[in-house]
């Protein structure tokens, strides 16, 4: 961990600062200077501290209820919802679902998104076209995603057969025929990492790209003068300079994960092979009237998304202090 | 870095490369990166070419077993029908996500400022709170929301707007976090000598905000409104939430309407590409923009 902590200096500094000056001392007389600000940023803290942490303790709170049905229950019954949930059959097939979806969407979209960062890093022509359809796909809803996607992933075979299944069909690729989120196998779920990933892999390029090209076109000089191939610049100054990114990536990417609901919501609405915690949540709680187990899955669920982006909060905001 | 050094020094020995060799592999590999880079370019287009092309077509001609086929005529017939569901949507969702955008940025505007250029007790502490709330799980707040909003009355059928109001309200309160991080990111990278110098013409915190930030947080303003209205139009979740029937955003309107098999795939392909168009429409103009706003989630701007 020690080498690449340096690193991130160089990348993350942006070449639009070229010195920071010395933050004011709002030390004046008058009173304390800050109070201004702190008047002016309060209404926004306010709402922030109830509507964020309060609400996130209101549900911790009702999590540790019987509350079922529309009218609230605050009756405290400890840890009864998690130990339930833990015997819970769904939640079982959701998790193992979650953890599918996460290894194959992750990792299918940090890969993807590094090649084309990659094959884009050394400019092309074209590049800005290239990454403008590499990206576009961040400004469609979910729902729109997943409505064309529902069609390219059609099950239908024979005669029936449509979507990607047809395209392969055609290119004489029948092998690559897929029930894709229908099948029969815990690994339905993988097949939403395709629209998944259209939609986010992305944003990693870009992550990537705005990482490659912050390593100073210098050190990648020197290293060459140095008589290293372009593997060797790319081994040895390149990939260093961005673990950082790697890492800032992967956890976004794993966060957001965790999250996706809307997609999955408009994809196969119901379909449990490719049922997650967030919406098992969603439906106990707002179909079925089960307040107690829903608010229990949503504060797993926080934790989790807290696992993961607490160290990224901390490490960011370490780097930035410096 | 000592791991790779193992690896690599066979390429290391075998130096210099006649130039010639090299000047060829460099053309094949050359070679090689285009055409993965259009292969993929295709890929990512494959979906907008199904929209599209099927969108078009004649609504008789329109088969999911023939979804690759070019349309024979062209027809706007699958807008035409499919529009009299979605318009209400979009008048919602316009009416929700404008307000919304301006009103987050411009609170985002004055948080970003405070924290970037004033010290005020706890406000290290204050940040990384703010940070976190970008990431929190909408599901670990929702309960607590629908409560407090049934009970303000804002929320569903209860309320004139049909819960417009009370949704626009949880997209402001939401997007804070966001909004507030790109502007003092902004900030953070201006100089401070301006506000300096009107410090000591006697300018007082609001005067330097209001005078000298504000107007020179235009790109941010542009980051943060459309990072806003981009999020606001595309939600999903507190829009089911909230709103009934007739005051359904875009997004849910689409899902009803497109999300049963029922649905004709030609309207459906239709709607969906109608109500990708505004914010496609953004991003193709200001994407430059939009593309801070995905880097400022990252804290790396």
């Amino acid at each position: 961990m020690s080498a690449p902590v340096h690193v991130p200096r160089h990348s993350n500094a942006p070449p639009a600062v070229p010195f920071t000056p010395p933050p004011i001392r709002r030390r004046k007389r008058r009173g304390p200077a800050w109070l201004a600000g702190f008047l002016l940023v309060s209404p926004s803290l306010i709402l922030i501290g109830v509507f964020v942490y309060g609400f996130l303790g209101w549900n911790v709170r009702v999590s540790f209820t019987n509350w079922r049905g529309l009218s609230p229950s605050y009756h405290f019954v400890g840890i009864d919802n998690y130990t339930r949930l833990l015997h819970d059959e769904r939640w079982h097939a959701d998790v193992r679902n979650l953890v599918v979806f996460t290894f194959v969407f992750v990792g299918g979209a940090l890969l993807l998104g590094f090649v084309m960062a990659m094959l884009l890093d050394k400019g092309v022509r074209g590049e800005g076209f290239l990454r403008g359809v590499f990206l576009f796909p961040m400004a469609i809803s979910f729902i729109a995603t997943a409505i064309v996607w529902r069609w390219l992933l059609d099950n239908g075979s024979g005669d029936d057969t449509a979507g990607l299944n047809k395209l392969f069909a055609v290119a004489g690729l029948d092998f690559l025929r897929s029930d894709w989120h229908k099948s029969d196998s815990i690994w339905a779920i993988a097949a939403v990492a395709l629209p998944a990933g259209w939609a986010l892999s992305g944003y990693v390029m870009a992550l990537f790209l705005a990482g490659m090209r912050g390593v100073p076109e210098a050190l990648r000089e020197s290293a060459r003068l140095d008589g290293a191939s372009e593997t060797q610049v790319f081994w040895h100054v390149v990939r260093p300079a961005l673990r950082p990114v790697t890492f800032s990536a992967m956890l976004i990417m794993i966060h957001i994960s965790l999250k996706t609901f809307d997609l999955l919501y408009a994809l196969d609405q119901g379909n449990l092979r490719i049922d997650t915690p967030s919406l098992y949540m969603w439906f106990t709680t707002f179909d079925g009237g089960f307040y107690d187990r829903g608010a229990t899955i949503a504060t797993v669920l926080l934790i989790g998304v807290a696992l993961v982006v607490g160290p990224y909060v901390w490490y960011a905001l370490r780097t930035e202090r410096r | 870095m000592v791991r790779a050094t193992a690896t690599v020094p066979r390429q290391v020995a075998s130096d210099p490369i006649p130039p010639a060799a090299s000047k060829a592999a460099g053309g094949a590999r050359s070679v090689v990166r285009y055409v993965v880079l259009w292969a993929l370019a295709c890929f990512f287009l494959l979906p907008v070419y199904v929209l599209v092309v099927t969108s078009f077509k004649d609504p008789v001609d329109v088969s999911a077993t023939r979804i690759w086929e070019l349309p024979t005529s062209l027809s706007m017939d699958n807008f035409g029908l499919v529009w009299p569901k979605l318009s209400s949507g979009f008048r919602n969702s316009l009416s929700l996500a404008i307000p919304a955008s301006l009103l987050s940025a411009l609170l985002g505007c004055a948080n970003g400022f405070v924290l970037s250029k004033i010290r005020f007790p706890f406000s290290n502490v204050v940040f990384p709170l703010i940070l976190f709330g970008i990431f929190v799980p909408y599901q670990a707040v929702i309960i607590p929301v629908s409560q407090t909003m049934t009970a303000v009355g804002l929320r569903g059928g209860n309320d004139p707007t049909g819960g417009l109001a009370g949704l626009m309200l949880i997209h402001i309160i939401y997007g804070l976090p966001i909004t507030t991080l790109i502007f003092r990111n902004h900030f953070v990278a201006m100089s401070n000598t301006l506000l300096e110098s009107a410090r000591l013409d006697g300018a007082g915190i609001l005067r330097s905000f209001v005078d000298i930030a504000v107007p020179l947080a235009k790109p941010a303003f542009a980051v943060a409104i459309i990072w806003q209205f981009t999020s606001s139009w595309n939600d999903f979740m507190f829009g089911a939430m909230m709103t009934s029937r007739d005051s359904w955003p875009v997004t849910i309107a689409l899902n009803n309407i497109a999300g049963g098999q029922s649905v004709p795939f030609g309207q459906a392909m239709a709607g969906a590409l109608l109500v990708s168009l505004p914010t496609l429409a953004l991003y193709i103009m200001l994407g430059r923009f939009f593309m801070r706003g995905l880097l400022a989630g990252t804290l790396q701007d």
